[in-house]
């Protein structure tokens, strides 16, 4: 394993010289970095011409220049060194600091919006899988066919149409007309008749009850406008929990399994105290205190699921650890939306909370809360560019992978050994139908610290895409050089990865030594 | 046993007449109606296309060329596109000087599928070659191969349609060696032909490995033994078995190629002025939106045309070529555990 290893950094090292070579010298001759300057009518035109000279070494011919910027970047390369030196960018900035900066901005970028495509998207295709030729399969396999010939650059204008300014104007004045909440309606029947099963009589029924909840839940946001005061209260965040603690349980251990029911009830329970205790804290959040109350949430949720006890502890503290999170989650989703009118009102923000550009808003004051909804009105509309696209495409691989799997022949024993259907689908299915995804999924986040440019570019975020696209327009060579090393290593570590969690998750696959 | 074997040729009688190939391919594929559909609309758009405005100096029927600057027929340039078959003089509506967006249309699909086109066959031939030489000669001539295809994988696309962007005029333009030959287009072919240049990578990838698994087939041992030589069994003996392979992932290859294409030439790198591809339409009209919606929908709709029916396309050919293709289903397998 570990000679594996080695060799294949070997590897990739050698890959790395032979394509930053290739790539520095195409884009060394594909323009001239001294353009702008020759054109331009300053006085001491020449002497500027000099001073970039200089502080590039346009003299040296590329070939060798190629050379003497090795020689800096192996030292970024190369653990321990503190001297790394990726050049200068034509502006005189280091191209080290630019890195950081445009990296800091691409992974909030692409965090939430690849996390929330590969939960979908696996989903979506799990679920059509079990229902193979049903509406709800034609539905989200024409979904997603159509969702990968999407062109980003136009999904993402017309996001910025109306996602941002029609749903602000929408904001200005939110009154939902009967035809709409109509309309809402029809799409939740909808929904819901293509995702049940079984007899026309059963689906229209469902049918009924989704156009009515959709219908009504429409009707009532609009009656206490909820848009422009969201929040859940202590009422919804507890039945929502409940909810969430019996679907949980139903997915993790199955309903039978008492204790780990009661185990995520429990932590219902705890929840609810919890969250009465903790919105006075909560008034003074910084990042870091979120984060140890999430992980002291999970860690309550394991003990709660340890000490119910029982023949399969495992079960209790998966379901009552999932529970706790979530329940988590919806708290703090909760405090955000008591933050919306304070950031709705904020001078800065005028009611027009829905960012079209930017990471975000210049000069806004405000504590924690009002910063994060900042932020995720910024994010909103790029993430879902983003996530529409690859989710199409993890949805269509687990679809697959998953029909492949029930299939199998140990998909038949598990049946013919009396094992319910909720174990079958969850411990023997599902788990072998990750395995492929996995390799997709390190693939994906290798391509993806790459910077998504032309989302990037739509939505004026100054990530590592547009760093790489503005400096190859200026014959900018260092900044390009730099954002090919840092994606060129990302892509071949993660390479690596895709093959040893490959070989790690199925053990008939085993790599050559 | 002999109930069993009889319910086979009865449930299957598509092996027992005795098929070829491409005979079960054809009649799996005309089985697939989204995939046919798909065919006849993306045929439709392709004859639409380059029959409207006419290519290469033969003209076409419609009035218009995407150059000329009629006087505006309504105040906006809106579309005069009345339902349902009152065409009017613009369809599709006009820009702001007045030229036609149905005839721009027609000449940005052109170019966006002949780029596609390109990209598809020198990706598809290169992809193919690499792949199936190192899969089959494996040793150094694979472990080069597979290194060039790892190398070529990490350049970033760009950075090669930028590069062409600068050379391409000092290559292609009026005067040169690839201007006198392909006369206008001499810029998006050279695009097409660049651009397959690196996407191969993937193909090659599945090519190689269907190759290793092939060539420890009993079949290939066979001809082996025989005396066949190497092309011989390359081109008599594995590719006939590899063609699924080959031809679903080239459809699927041409499919992210338009939306390559049009994605570089949004960015301003990829077809450029004074040609027009339907990504350089949109990039043009992007900020118009507003007051002339209609010159970002009509691109816009075509490039999803084009790669929605050739993604489907691409799917109606993997169920065609997949022998393993079972349907499983859901309901029947939990049927008999439901309680009476």
């Amino acid at each position: 394993m570990l000679t594996y290893i080695v060799r294949r950094l070997i590897a990739a090292v050698l890959i790395l010289f032979g394509a930053s070579f290739l790539v520095y010298i195409l884009t060394a001759y594909s323009g001239d970095p001294l353009a702008d300057l020759r054109q331009s009518n300053a006085p001491n035109r020449e002497q500027l011409i000099q001073q970039r000279i200089d502080l590039l070494d346009l003299d040296v011919p590329p070939i060798l220049r190629y050379f003497s910027w090795l020689s800096g970047a192996i030292r970024c390369v190369v653990p321990f060194a503190l001297t790394c030196d990726l050049g200068n960018s034509v502006t005189g900035i280091e191209v080290t600091q630019l890195l950081g900066r445009a990296m800091g901005q691409t992974i909030m970028l692409v965090t939430a919006a690849t996390i929330l495509a590969i939960v979908i998207g696996i989903t979506l295709g799990i679920v059509t899988a079990l229902r193979q030729y049903s509406g709800l399969d034609y539905g989200v396999t024409f979904m997603a066919f159509l969702f990968f010939s999407l062109p980003v650059f136009w999904v993402a204008v017309l996001l910025k149409e109306f996602g941002a300014i029609g749903f602000n104007n929408f904001l200005s004045d939110p009154d939902i007309s009967f035809f709409t909440t109509m309309t809402c309606g029809l799409l939740g029947a909808f929904l819901f008749y293509l995702s049940t099963s079984g007899a026309l009589k059963r689906r229209l029924m469902w049918a009924a009850i989704g156009f009515a909840f959709a219908f009504a839940l429409t009707w009532f946001l609009d009656f206490t406008g909820w848009f422009l005061t969201p929040g859940f209260g202590p009422i919804v965040v507890a039945l929502l929990s409940v909810g969430i603690a019996y679907g949980v349980t139903l997915l993790t251990a199955g309903l039978k399994n008492r204790k780990a029911l009661y185990s995520a009830l429990a932590v219902v329970g705890i929840g609810m105290i919890a969250y009465f205790a903790v919105q006075p804290l909560l008034d003074r959040a910084t990042l870091l205190m979120v984060l140890l109350l999430g992980i002291a949430t999970v860690l309550i949720g394991l003990a709660v699921g340890y000490f119910m006890g029982g023949y399969d502890k495992r079960q209790n503290m998966n379901a009552a650890a999932l529970t706790a999170f979530l329940m988590g989650f919806l708290i703090l989703l909760d405090r955000f939306m008591q933050a919306w009118p304070a950031y709705f009102n904020n001078n800065r923000v005028n009611g027009r909370p829905i960012a079209t550009i930017g990471a975000s808003t210049p000069n806004l004051s405000g504590d924690f809360w009002v910063r994060g909804l900042d932020t995720y009105t910024h994010l909103l509309l790029p993430t879902i560019a983003l996530m529409l696209i690859s989710l199409a495409g993890y949805s269509r691989y687990s679809r697959a992978s998953m029909l492949e799997i029930m299939n199998q022949d140990y998909i038949r024993t598990a049946r013919a050994k009396g094992l319910g259907e909720r174990t079958v689908v969850m411990r023997h299915a599902f788990r072998n139908a990750l395995i492929p995804l996995a390799t997709l999924v390190a693939f994906d986040i290798g391509a993806l610290i790459g910077g998504a440019i032309i989302t990037e570019q739509v939505f004026a975020f100054s990530g590592m895409g547009q760093l790489f696209v503005q400096a190859l327009q200026r014959q900018d060579l260092n900044p390009v050089m730099g954002v090919f090393l840092i994606t060129g290593i990302v892509a071949l570590v993660f390479n690596l990865v895709a093959d040893l969690v490959y070989s790690v998750l199925d053990p008939r696959v085993r790599v050559k030594a | 046993m002999s109930t069993t074997a009889q319910e086979t040729t009865q449930t299957k009688p598509e092996d027992s007449r005795g098929l070829s190939q491409g005979q079960i391919v054809r009649k799996r594929f005309f089985g697939h109606t989204a995939a046919v559909a798909s065919l006849v609309i993306f045929f439709g758009v392709v004859i639409l296309a380059f029959t409207s405005v006419g290519y290469a100096g033969i003209p076409g029927w419609w009035k218009w060329n995407y150059i000329e600057t009629p006087p505006l027929a309504n105040p906006t340039g809106a579309p005069t596109w009345k339902l349902p078959f009152d065409f009017g003089d613009h369809p599709f509506g006009q820009d702001r000087v007045g030229r036609d967006l149905f005839a721009m249309t027609m000449r940005g699909a052109q170019l966006s599928l002949i780029v596609m086109f390109l990209i598809g066959l020198v990706g598809g031939i290169i992809g193919v070659v690499i792949g199936g030489v190192s899969g089959y000669f494996r040793g150094w001539v694979e472990a080069v191969l597979m290194r060039l295809t790892d190398v070529i994988i990490i350049i970033p696309l760009v950075i090669i349609a930028a590069v062409l962007g600068t050379f391409g005029n000092s290559i292609s333009g009026p005067g040169t060696f690839f201007g006198a030959i392909f006369g206008g287009s001499a810029g998006v072919i050279l695009l097409g032909v660049f651009v397959g240049f690196i996407i191969w990578t993937g193909l090659a990838r599945l090519v190689r490995g269907e190759f290793l698994s092939l060539r420890e087939r009993e079949f290939v041992d066979a001809a082996r033994i025989a005396g066949a030589s190497n092309t011989r069994i390359i081109f008599k003996h594995i590719v006939p078995n590899a063609v699924g392979v080959i031809i679903v992932n080239t459809t699927l290859v041409m499919a992210s190629a338009i939306l390559l294409e049009t994605a570089l030439s949004f960015l301003g790198l990829g077809v450029r002025a004074p040609d027009i591809s339907l990504g350089s339409l949109i990039s043009a009209n992007q900020a118009a939106f507003s007051t002339r919606p209609w010159l970002f929908w009509w691109p816009g709709l075509f490039i999803v045309i084009i790669c929605l029916s050739i993604n489907f396309i691409g799917d109606g050919l993997r169920d065609a070529f997949d022998p393993r293709q079972k349907k499983f289903n859901a309901k029947k397998a939990a049927e008999p555990r439901k309680p009476a």
